[in-house]
């Protein structure tokens, strides 16, 4: 029974007005069903598209006139000169960008959690968070490139480089800068993920109770915060393993070429003419996909091994201390990191209005709007097609969400901790891995290459970080107000429509902003659903990345940022604009 | 046996096999009944009972019958029971105004009237102006007041106090006990409040129901 406080976990407990809905309408009727169509969209299709694959790496596929079964596709493979770098560069790209977020996020934690600057970072995270990988990784590109800003900065008096030096800093035979990349866009992912399960977890007490034994903080965090919160974040940790190994469009960027990454190898197969090289492409996703599955296996038993070193060093009771250079290391890292995006964008803006700009000039000679008016009529119908997709798909996204959050609420319909896995499905499982697949099934069915096939693949990615950001929020809502206003004669839709959504329209809004940039930034599905005839902002950056017009990728990558931001501006503005006079809702 | 008020049946709630309420009594039109229990023993749990929203996690029996109409299985907002918590629980995102129009019966269609007689309950409570005002800027006495006017502008036959009283100073307190209670007998309302004060209790003045 609750004391005192405005809401908090005794209210959680009161919830559940299950019986008392009224079930004899169409839409009542529908709600029970909702988490379950929510789970078919969204691991229905990975499913079909794994089948999809798997067989015609196996010799099936009837229209190509394969029906038989064999191994001649990886054979094939094996037999491929590439296969051992690609594979390789996979799995090592994948591994150190993941590593290297995870522990930059855990310092910066252990480092500042608590303190003014850290809410300075958490501020800034949504909008680093919502600039699509792509433009991130053109702002780098450009930032690292032997023409780039870094090295324009420090020629000709440091380097004493007069012109662009013949160096291979961009798509290096290695992927460092294909990690780079990663790296800067991981962290304020991973970032999130752990403020959010900081939020659930009282770790105050804990830091405050080691510091008072004489630890250091930042082996405070790590010794008595830090176990807890990975096992908070760990899908999330192995989202981005998965997503990191199989990326295209930073790739494509800032990735190897020859060879490529493999799942841009995969990419070129499955687009190429002769169609027989669908079952080599097949085949080699198959691969893609058991190279994840090691992976992630690699990384559990890093993580028992870690686990392990971890209790020794916990028993061992050193205190540390370094508490200064742990926090200029993790404060230059994640300066570094955000700084990368930050310029990164900057010198996209300044790329779009160069004139001439000769090396090492620090600044174009003439600024010009003429890039953007020589393109202005080309960008309109694809800025059009991406806002079409992404709201159609941010909305169903939005709309089965609260259908599953609702349902969860009337009908008792709590996910367990599977569920909460399912929901991870499409961003564990390579999209590499099923989009062939699916891309494969759809030469059958023709759905292929329209918008509606393109809006539904989007919905499967929009929908888990939707989902995400808005579950906890939604069940966090004090459901006194509900029960007051069902004693006041409002019927369970009445709560819904006229209490509850109003009084969350900021997370609302959050949900679908975040929803809205993650299909803004989706490549490798409007390529393969629209199959290449469905341009939007993304797709279109992305094939300029081989032209190397950086003029010309600038103003793509721009108005593809841009569009990924405008919705977290609108969501910070239009509650702040409706509730300018509800001081109650002003924080919620 | 016709009679008006509120009567519980013996009801009985368990959670995972252990009893938490037991209580069987009749609260008469404008009478007041109050269920005292350290915090814990099941007195929220019976409110939320009598208004329809206990959770399913719980397990009870036993009805709730109000003049004459058994309610145990009807919707909550069938039941025309009105309820108070310790918080006020104003909808932030509506004004003053507007949290008393969510209470007042949609029976009434015609605008003019509802503005009329939200004025008119806004005046009853000294609160006149106020309409536009957003909830939060009030003080919890003013706050207290809206939360009990919304209530009785939804014309409930029973009234249901969750300690609606302990987070006011003690000179509001009295002020809007008093105004609570003078309303319910005005009304005629049977009123169940549920508290772990002993001051609620006497300034109530009816019966007192314990639970351990």
């Amino acid at each position: 029974m609750r004391k005192t406080g405005p809401s908090g976990t005794a209210s959680r407990n009161r919830r559940g007005v299950s019986e008392s809905c009224n079930t004899s309408s169409a839409r009542a009727r529908f709600l029970p069903w909702a988490p379950l169509l929510t789970l078919a969209i969204m691991v229905g299709p990975v499913v079909a598209g794994l089948l999809g694959t798997v067989a015609p790496a196996f010799g099936y596929m009837p229209a190509l006139g394969g029906d038989g079964i064999n191994l001649d596709a990886f054979v094939m493979l094996f037999d491929w000169p590439g296969i051992t770098r690609a594979s390789t560069l996979s799995v090592t790209t994948g591994i150190a960008s993941t590593a290297l977020s995870l522990l930059l996020v855990a310092l910066i934690c252990a480092a500042w959690s608590g303190s003014r600057a850290f809410r300075i970072i958490e501020r800034m995270l949504s909008p680093l968070l919502s600039v699509p990988h792509a433009a991130a990784a053109f702002g780098l590109a450009f930032l690292i490139a032997p023409s780039g800003w870094i090295a324009r900065a420090t020629s000709p008096w440091f380097t004493g480089w007069d012109r662009p030096p013949d160096l291979l800093i961009l798509q290096d035979p290695y992927g460092l800068s294909l990690i780079a990349g990663l790296v800067v866009k991981e962290v304020p992912f991973l970032l999130l993920m752990t403020l959010a399960a900081l939020t659930q977890i009282r770790t105050k007490q804990a830091r405050d109770t080691a510091l008072a034994l004489g630890y250091a903080p930042a082996t405070a965090w790590f010794k008595t915060v830090f176990p807890r919160i990975y096992a908070q974040i760990r899908l999330p940790v192995f989202a981005v393993l998965a997503f990191s190994m199989t990326v295209v469009d930073v790739s494509l960027i800032l990735g190897p070429t020859t060879p490529p990454t493999l799942a841009v190898q995969i990419l070129r197969w499955m687009n190429d003419p002769d169609l027989s090289q669908r079952f080599l492409g097949s085949a080699a996703a198959v691969w893609q996909l058991t190279l994840v599955i090691g992976a992630l296996i690699l990384w559990r038993l890093g993580e028992i091994g870690v686990g392990h070193l971890g209790r020794r060093w916990v028993a061992s009771g050193s205190r540390g201390g370094a508490t200064r250079s742990f926090k200029a290391v993790s404060l230059t890292a994640a300066i570094l990191s955000a700084s990368a995006i930050v310029f990164g964008i900057l010198g996209l803006l300044v790329w779009s209005f160069a004139g001439l700009w000769s090396f090492p000039d620090l600044l174009p000679g003439a600024f010009t709007a003429k890039t953007w008016m020589r393109h202005a009529m080309n960008l309109w119908p694809i800025i059009t097609e991406t806002l079409i997709i992404a709201s159609v798909a941010t909305l169903v996204a939005l709309l089965l969400t609260i259908a599953c959050l609702e349902a969860e609420e009337r009908h008792g319909l709590r996910p367990g901790s599977r569920a909460l896995w399912l929901l991870y499905v499409p961003l564990i499982v390579p999209q590499i891995a099923f989009l062939t697949g699916l891309q494969t099934l759809a030469i059958y069915t023709g759905i292929d290459g329209n918008r509606t096939a393109v809006i539904a693949i989007h919905v499967i990615f929009v929908l888990p970080y939707v989902f995400l950001s808005l579950a906890d929020p939604f069940r966090a809502w004090d459901a006194r107000y509900g029960h007051v206003a069902r004693a006041l004669g409002a019927n369970c839709d009445g709560v819904l429509w006229r209490v509850r959504l109003p009084m969350l329209l900021r997370p609302i809004l959050t949900a679908a902003a975040v929803g809205f940039a993650v299909s803004i930034g989706q490549f490798l599905p409007t390529l393969l659903a629209g199959a290449g005839r469905v341009q939007t902002l993304t797709t279109e950056a992305v094939a300029l990345a081989s032209g190397g017009d950086r003029r010309v990728i600038s103003v793509y990558a721009l108005s593809q940022t841009a569009l990924a931001l405008l919705p977290f501006a609108l969501a910070l503005f239009v509650p702040a604009i409706v509730w300018r006079n509800r001081k109650g809702l002003r924080h919620a | 046996m016709p009679e008006p008020g509120l009567t519980l049946e013996r009801v009985t709630i368990h959670r995972g096999g252990r009893a938490l309420v037991e209580i069987s009594g009749h609260v008469a039109p404008g009478e007041v009944l109050t269920v005292m229990g350290p915090s814990g023993s099941g007195k929220s749990t019976l409110l939320s009972y009598i208004i329809g929203t206990l959770d399913p996690a719980f397990d009870a029996k036993g009805r709730v019958v109000l003049n004459d109409t058994d309610i145990t299985d009807l919707a909550p907002e069938q039941r025309h029971v009105g309820i108070l918590f310790q918080d006020e629980l104003l909808f932030p995102h509506l004004s003053v105004g507007e949290n008393l129009a969510f209470g007042l019966r949609a029976s009434i269609r015609c605008r003019v009237e509802r503005g009329r007689q939200i004025d008119a309950a806004l005046d009853d409570i000294g609160l006149g102006g106020f309409c536009d005002r957003d909830p939060e800027t009030l003080s919890g006495g003013q706050k207290a007041r809206v939360a009990l006017m919304r209530m009785l502008l939804s014309g409930p036959k029973a009234l249901l106090l969750d300690e609606p009283f302990s987070r006011l100073d003690t000179e509001r307190r009295d002020q809007v006990r008093s105004l609570v209670f003078d309303q319910a007998r005005a009304k005629g309302l049977p009123v169940l409040l549920v508290t772990h004060d002993h001051t609620d209790a006497e300034a109530a003045g009816g019966r007192v129901h314990r639970l351990d």
